[in-house]
C-alpha cells in the first residue's frame, strides 16, 4: 500500500477495517484467556479423562491449552484432578505457590470441588479448604467436554476481568506473593480492577475528592437499597411463618 | 637461633609435606583410570546425592515419590513413597451396604474399573453362594476385556510418552475414546461405570452394541499392527528398553509379582488360565510370555495382550448365550422395574434391598482374577449384616512396586523413567 | 484349594512338627484356612514353603482384618499359593487385642517372602499391629507423623458431616 493511494475516507475505511482498538487491559487478557497452559496435575481418575480432553478427539489445543507444562513456574492454570489426599496438600500448596501470577485453579471432578464421595478421614473435603478455586466442575469423573466447558468458562472470565478480588473472596492471603507484595514497598502486585486507576484512560486525571465522595455516596444508596430490600423480606419471612404457624 | 616460633613452623612444615606426600600416595593408590567416574567407582560410599523425584512429577505415573540416591548417574538406592492419593477407601467401604461399596471400590485401580468391580461382585457372590447366569458370565468376560484393552493402551500411550515418542500416545488415546464409546454404549458412563453389579451385569447391551464393537475388533488389530511398526523397530526405543530393568523370575516370585511383568520374565502364570472363573474355560486365547524380562519384553508381551483380547472380545459376540443377564434371587438382585407397578412382593424387594441392602452370611472369601497390571484379589470379612465387615484388595501395583528397586539399582536415572514406565504402577491401587 | 481332609491333614502335619502351632481349620466356600497363633506365624509358614508335600511358595497377599467386637480381636491372614498345583491355602492368625496403650504383635516373614515387606508396613499402618523383625517398619500410605490407626473399626470415619439446606439457619444465596 503505497503512501497517498488512498485518501480521505477511503483511507478511513481502510483502516477500520483493518486495526482493532482495544483496551490495553483487554488486549492482554485476551491473550492469556488464549493461552492458559496447565500445569500437569494428575492426581486419579480424572487426569485420565484430562488426558483424553488433551487427546485427538476433544483437543484442548484449539484453545491453547494443550501445552502442559511440569514445572509451575511456566504454567498458569492448575487443574486438580483428582482425590485430594491428606498427605498430598502441602504438596499442592507449594506447587500452586511457586506459580507465578496471574494464576487460576480448576477443581475438577466431585473429589475435588467437594471431597466426592469420600466423606472420610483421608480425603480433604474440597480443595477450597486450602486453595482459592476459581472454576469447580462436577462429574465422577467429568467428560472430556465436561472439562472442555469448564475451561472455557475460566476463559471468559479471563477475558471478562483476570482479577475478581479472589483473594479476598477466598481470604487466601498469607501467600509468599501476598505477604511480599503487601509489605511497604514491597514488588508490587499488578491487581486489575481493584486500583484506583482503574477504568480511565490513559493520560486522564487522578480522581478528585469530589468524585471519590460521589462514588463513596453511591456505595451508601447502594447500600441503603440492601438493607432496605433485606427489611422487606425479612417482614415478608416473618409474615410466612405465623402464616405457616398458625396451620401447625 | 632455635626460637620456640621456628620450631614450630619447621614442625607444621614437616607435618603438611608429609601430609601432602600421604595425600598422593593415597590418591596414586586408588586412582587406576583419570576420570572422575571411575575414581568413584572404587568407592562406592564417596559421592552419594540423595535427590527427590516426586509426588509432583511428569514421570512418575501418578502421585508416587521416589528417594532416589546416585552416584553420578546411577541409582544405588531406591525408596518409594507412597500414600499421596490414600483415599481411605477400604475404611469408607465398612460404612456401605454391599451395593453401595461397588461404586467406591471401581475407583481404586482407576484404570481397570471394571476389574476391581469384577473382584468385589465375585468375592460377594462366592459367600452367597449365588450363580451367576451364562450370559451375565459372557458380557462380564467381554467388558473385562475390553478394559485390559483400554488399560493396555493408556499404558504403553504414557510410556512411550515418557521415552520421547508423543505420538503413540496420541494414537493409543484416539482407539481408547473409541473403547470407551463403546462402554458408554453398554452402561452410560465412559468410566467407573458401574455395570457390574452382584449377580451378574446391570443391563442386558442395547441395539447397535454389537456392530459397532464388530467394527472396533475387526479394525484394532491393524491398530495395533500400527503401534508394532512404530515402536518395534525403532532404534530409540531399542536402546532405551532392550537388556534394561531385568530381574530374574526367581526374584520376581519372591517379591510377588504377577501379571505382565512376571509373564514377560518366562513364567507362563496367568489366573484367566488358571482359576476358573467367568466365561475363560470356554474361550481360546493364548498367553504371551516373554523370554529375557527386560523392558522390551514387557512391552511386546503388552501389546499381544491387546491382540489376544481382540481375540477373546470377538469370541463373545459369537457365543454370547441367550437368557437373563442378573441372577433371579430376589433377595440380592432388584426387580425389574415393570414389576414393581403390578407386584407387591416386588416393590417390598425393592426397597428393602435400596433402603438396607442385602445380607450376606458371615464368612471371609479371598477372590482373586487377573486384572492388566496382575493378581487382583478382593477380600471380604462378612458377619451377617447387610455391610461388609472388612474390604481390602491385594492390589498388584502395589505388589509390584517392591520391584522396582530391583530393577533400577547400578542403572542410570534414564532407565529408572522407562523401568517405572513399564512398571504400569496405578497410584490409585497402590495407595487406595 | 486343598479340600477339607487334606486340609485336616495339613493341620496334623504341622502340629506334629511345631506342637500346638495350628488352633483350628475352617473351610468355607471351597477356601482352606488355618488358624494359628501370633508366635507360630514363622514356623508355620517355612513348614507350608519348604516341606516336601507342601511347597506353599508364593505368599499371594498379606492383610490385616479387625473384628471388633469379637475376640480374638485381630487377624492377620497369609494368602500362600503354590502355583504348581494352583492351590491356595490361607492362614489366618488371631492376634488379641492387648489392651490400651499396648501394640498386638507377631513375627515377620520378610525373609521367607519378601514379599510381605510393604504388606506388613501397611498393616502395622492402618492396624497398629507390630511385626517383630521388619526391616522398616513405618507408616506407609498414611503421612509419616499420622496419630491413630485408621482401619481399626473404633477409629472414627471422618469427613465433614454434609450440611442439608433444611439445617442451615438462613436461606442460602443461592436460591435467592
Amino acid at each position: 500500500m503505497q503512501r497517498g493511494l488512498l485518501a480521505g475516507a477511503d483511507l478511513d475505511s481502510y483502516v477500520e477495517e483493518r486495526v482493532i482498538t482495544t483496551k490495553f487491559d483487554k488486549a492482554v487478557a485476551w491473550a492469556r484467556g488464549n493461552a492458559m497452559w496447565p500445569a500437569t496435575f494428575g492426581l486419579a481418575c480424572c487426569a485420565i479423562e484430562m488426558m483424553s480432553m488433551v487427546s485427538a478427539r476433544y483437543d484442548s489445543a484449539r484453545y491453547g491449552a494443550e501445552v502442559f507444562r511440569a514445572s509451575p513456574r511456566q504454567a498458569d492454570m492448575l487443574i486438580l484432578s483428582g482425590r485430594v489426599s491428606i498427605k498430598m496438600v502441602p504438596v499442592i500448596r507449594r506447587i500452586y505457590d511457586q506459580m507465578l501470577e496471574p494464576k487460576w485453579v480448576i477443581a475438577m471432578g466431585a473429589c475435588s470441588s467437594s471431597g466426592g464421595m469420600f466423606a472420610n478421614y483421608a480425603v480433604v473435603q474440597g480443595a477450597d479448604k486450602f486453595l482459592p478455586v476459581d472454576i469447580y466442575i462436577p462429574g465422577c469423573p467429568p467428560r472430556p467436554e465436561a472439562l472442555m466447558y469448564g475451561v472455557l468458562k475460566l476463559r471468559n472470565k479471563i477475558l471478562g476481568d483476570p482479577d475478581l478480588g479472589w483473594r479476598d473472596e477466598y481470604r487466601a492471603h498469607g501467600t509468599e506473593e501476598d505477604e511480599r507484595a503487601s509489605k511497604p514497598g514491597g514488588i508490587p502486585v499488578e491487581r486489575a480492577g481493584t486500583a484506583p486507576s482503574d477504568g480511565r484512560l490513559v493520560g486522564e486525571a487522578e480522581p478528585t475528592p469530589e468524585q471519590l465522595a460521589s462514588e463513596a455516596g453511591l456505595l451508601d444508596e447502594a447500600e441503603r437499597a440492601v438493607s432496605e430490600r433485606a427489611a422487606v423480606v425479612g417482614a415478608q419471612r416473618a409474615e410466612h411463618d405465623e402464616w405457616e404457624g398458625r396451620d401447625a | 637461633m632455635a626460637t620456640p616460633t621456628d620450631d614450630r613452623i619447621a614442625d607444621t612444615t614437616r607435618t603438611m609435606e608429609e601430609l601432602g606426600r600421604d595425600a598422593i600416595a593415597r590418591t596414586e593408590a586408588e586412582v587406576i583410570g583419570t576420570s572422575p567416574i571411575e575414581r568413584t567407582a572404587l568407592d562406592r560410599e564417596q559421592e552419594l546425592l540423595t535427590i527427590n523425584m516426586g509426588p509432583h512429577h511428569p514421570a512418575t505415573h501418578g502421585v508416587l515419590r521416589l528417594l532416589v540416591s546416585l552416584e553420578g548417574e546411577v541409582v544405588r538406592d531406591l525408596k518409594p513413597v507412597m500414600g499421596y492419593v490414600h483415599t481411605g477407601i477400604e475404611k469408607s467401604c465398612e460404612q456401605k451396604s454391599y451395593w453401595k461399596v461397588i461404586p467406591f471400590v471401581e475407583r481404586m485401580d482407576y484404570l481397570s474399573y471394571y476389574f476391581n468391580a469384577e473382584a468385589f461382585c465375585g468375592a460377594v457372590e462366592k459367600m452367597l453362594e449365588l450363580e451367576i447366569p451364562r450370559r451375565a458370565k459372557w458380557l462380564r468376560t467381554l467388558h473385562l476385556e475390553l478394559n485390559r484393552i483400554s488399560s493396555h493402551l493408556v499404558g504403553l500411550g504414557t510410556t512411550a510418552l515418557d521415552l520421547g515418542a508423543i505420538s503413540m500416545f496420541w494414537y493409543c488415546f484416539r482407539e481408547r475414546d473409541k473403547i470407551l464409546d463403546i462402554m458408554e454404549m453398554s452402561s452410560g458412563q465412559r468410566m467407573h461405570t458401574r455395570y457390574f453389579q452382584v449377580g451378574g451385569v446391570i443391563e442386558d447391551i442395547p441395539l447397535g452394541f454389537e456392530r459397532k464393537l464388530r467394527a472396533f475388533t475387526a479394525e484394532m488389530p491393524d491398530r495395533i499392527d500400527q503401534y508394532a511398526a512404530l515402536l518395534d523397530r525403532n532404534e530409540i526405543f531399542l536402546q532405551r528398553t532392550k537388556d534394561v530393568g531385568i530381574v530374574p523370575r526367581e526374584r520376581l516370585l519372591e517379591l510377588g509379582v504377577t501379571g505382565p511383568l512376571l509373564r514377560a520374565a518366562g513364567e507362563p502364570w496367568d489366573l484367566r488360565k488358571v482359576e476358573d472363573y467367568l466365561a475363560y474355560r470356554e474361550l481360546e486365547f493364548d498367553i504371551p510370555v516373554g523370554t529375557v524380562g527386560d523392558n522390551y519384553d514387557r512391552y511386546k508381551v503388552r501389546l499381544q495382550e491387546m491382540r489376544e483380547s481382540v481375540k477373546i472380545i470377538s469370541q463373545c459376540l459369537d457365543g454370547l448365550p441367550e437368557g437373563p443377564w442378573i441372577a433371579d434371587d430376589r433377595k440380592v438382585v432388584l426387580p425389574p422395574r415393570d414389576e414393581l407397578s403390578v407386584s407387591m412382593e416386588a416393590l417390598i424387594s425393592h426397597f428393602k434391598l435400596v433402603t438396607e441392602g442385602f445380607r450376606v452370611p458371615p464368612g471371609e472369601v479371598y477372590y482373586p482374577i487377573e486384572s492388566p497390571r496382575g493378581e487382583l484379589g478382593c477380600f471380604v470379612v462378612a458377619d451377617g449384616s447387610a455391610k461388609p465387615v472388612r474390604v481390602h484388595f491385594r492390589e498388584p501395583s502395589f505388589v509390584n512396586l517392591q520391584s522396582l528397586r530391583d530393577m533400577c539399582m547400578d542403572q542410570y536415572v534414564a532407565d529408572l523413567i522407562c523401568n517405572l514406565a513399564m512398571l504400569d504402577p496405578i497410584l490409585g491401587g497402590i495407595d487406595r | 484349594m486343598p479340600d477339607a481332609p487334606g486340609l485336616e491333614l495339613i493341620a496334623a502335619e504341622i502340629n506334629a512338627r511345631h506342637p500346638d502351632a495350628v488352633l483350628g481349620t475352617t473351610y468355607d466356600h471351597g477356601q482352606a484356612a488355618l488358624i494359628i497363633g501370633p508366635s507360630s506365624v514363622r514356623d508355620t509358614l517355612l513348614h507350608l514353603k519348604e516341606a516336601p508335600g507342601q511347597e506353599y511358595d508364593f505368599l499371594a497377599s498379606l492383610h490385616a482384618a479387625d473384628y471388633l467386637p469379637r475376640t480374638p480381636r485381630f487377624a492377620v491372614h497369609y494368602e500362600l499359593l503354590n502355583m504348581a498345583r494352583v492351590e491356595r491355602l490361607r492362614v489366618k492368625c488371631v492376634i488379641e487385642d492387648p489392651g490400651e496403650e499396648r501394640l498386638p504383635e507377631t513375627e515377620s516373614v520378610t525373609d521367607i517372602f519378601p514379599t510381605a515387606e510393604f504388606q506388613e508396613r501397611e498393616a502395622y499402618d492402618f492396624f497398629g499391629i507390630v511385626f517383630r523383625g521388619h526391616p522398616d517398619l513405618r507408616r506407609i500410605l498414611m503421612p509419616e507423623d499420622y496419630i491413630g490407626w485408621p482401619q481399626r473399626r473404633d477409629f472414627p470415619v471422618g469427613g465433614d458431616p454434609v450440611i442439608f439446606t433444611n439445617t442451615e439457619d438462613e436461606v442460602p444465596g443461592w436460591t435467592r
